[in-house]
């Protein structure tokens, strides 16, 4: 079998260090992401934290790999959901290339490292909300959802 | 009425994205023809409006290039149709596959879901095309719908997709 994960592909008009920005950048996610923020400073090996807007601590990882503005991959754990974090591990991989068109390609391949469905499950309903954001901010100004 | 079981389909494929319209739209957006050639690779879809009906996509030179029945029409929230890709040589034989698209009031905008389900235990590298290709005709749609311009991907050749089709001949 192989192991637990969550692939989602979109296409943006717009370029890599947009899309790049849109979610990593604090003024963007804050926008796209619901609120929170990534707590870290961006380099191979560092710490890295997904903080909600009151302080809280949504996940946490390291910078596994950073190729900007085309690759980023964390190592990920729920932080506040204890029948997430119960899963351990994964591994989040954003991958950003030009498409032979108008448009770049956005790729977003969450893995677990263990066995266990709920954070995958739980991921699943939350990226496609998320890119849904980064795609409408880039193309029209405005996000799609808002919370 | 159909004849078609969807309960002998498992979903094999599903993608979601939020859009900003109204269920209205998207639904429409799916299933009129001004619409789909826009963002759906230059296809105009073909349907008769009913459970029973036929569906189709067509080529720009008018030649069939999906073709199926109509499993569920219940606008503005339901479009489901079997699927059987007729334009490319060795693909018209497979057994059909089931494509149902679901339209829900997200907030203010709309969850669109997509699944394409099979009814035989289908080799992943026959997936693969759909799993490529729908993400952009997806993407594609919204963008036509909250910025008035369908995107123009290019996709590669379905060289995955057309290897496992030989691979099941053989």
């Amino acid at each position: 079998m192989s192991k637990p994960s969550f692939v989602y592909v979109t296409y943006i008009r717009a370029t890599a260090d947009k899309v790049w920005s849109a979610l990593t950048s604090p003024e963007m996610t804050a926008k796209t992401w619901f609120g929170v923020r990534h707590d870290t400073d961006w380099t191979k090996g560092a710490s890295w934290r997904l903080v909600f807007p009151d302080g809280r601590v949504a996940d946490s990882g390291e910078i596994l790999e950073i190729d900007k503005p085309r690759r980023l991959v964390l190592k990920w754990r729920n932080e506040f959901k204890p029948e997430l974090k119960a899963e351990g591990w994964s591994r989040c991989t954003i991958e950003i290339e030009p498409a032979s068109g108008d448009a770049v390609k956005l790729t977003v391949t969450h893995q677990l490292d263990g066995e266990g469905d709920k954070l995958i499950k739980a991921v699943s309903g939350g990226w496609p909300r998320i890119l849904s954001n980064v795609k409408s901010l880039l193309e029209t100004g405005d996000t799609v959802m808002k919370d | 009425m159909t004849m078609i079981d969807v309960t002998r389909f498992t979903p094999k494929t599903v993608y979601v994205t939020y859009i900003a319209a109204t269920p209205e739209k998207v639904f429409r957006a799916l299933t009129e023809a001004e619409f789909t050639r826009a963002y759906f690779s230059g296809l105009a879809v073909k349907i008769e409006p009913k459970t029973g009906g036929t569906f189709q996509l067509l080529a720009p030179d008018g030649s069939v290039h999906i073709e199926g029945e109509v499993v569920e029409w219940s606008p503005p929230r339901r479009f489901a149709c079997t699927w059987t890709v007729a334009g490319m040589p060795g693909f018209r034989d497979l057994p059909a596959c089931l494509v149902t698209y679901d339209i829900e009031q997200a907030g203010d905008a709309v969850r669109l879901t997509m699944t394409e389900a099979h009814q035989w235990d289908i080799p992943d590298g026959l997936l693969s095309g759909g799993r490529a290709g729908w993400p952009a005709i997806l993407s594609s749609l919204k963008s036509l719908l909250e910025g008035g311009k369908a995107l123009t991907i290019k996709m590669e050749a379905p060289t995955e997709m057309l290897a496992a089709l030989a691979a099941l001949k053989r």
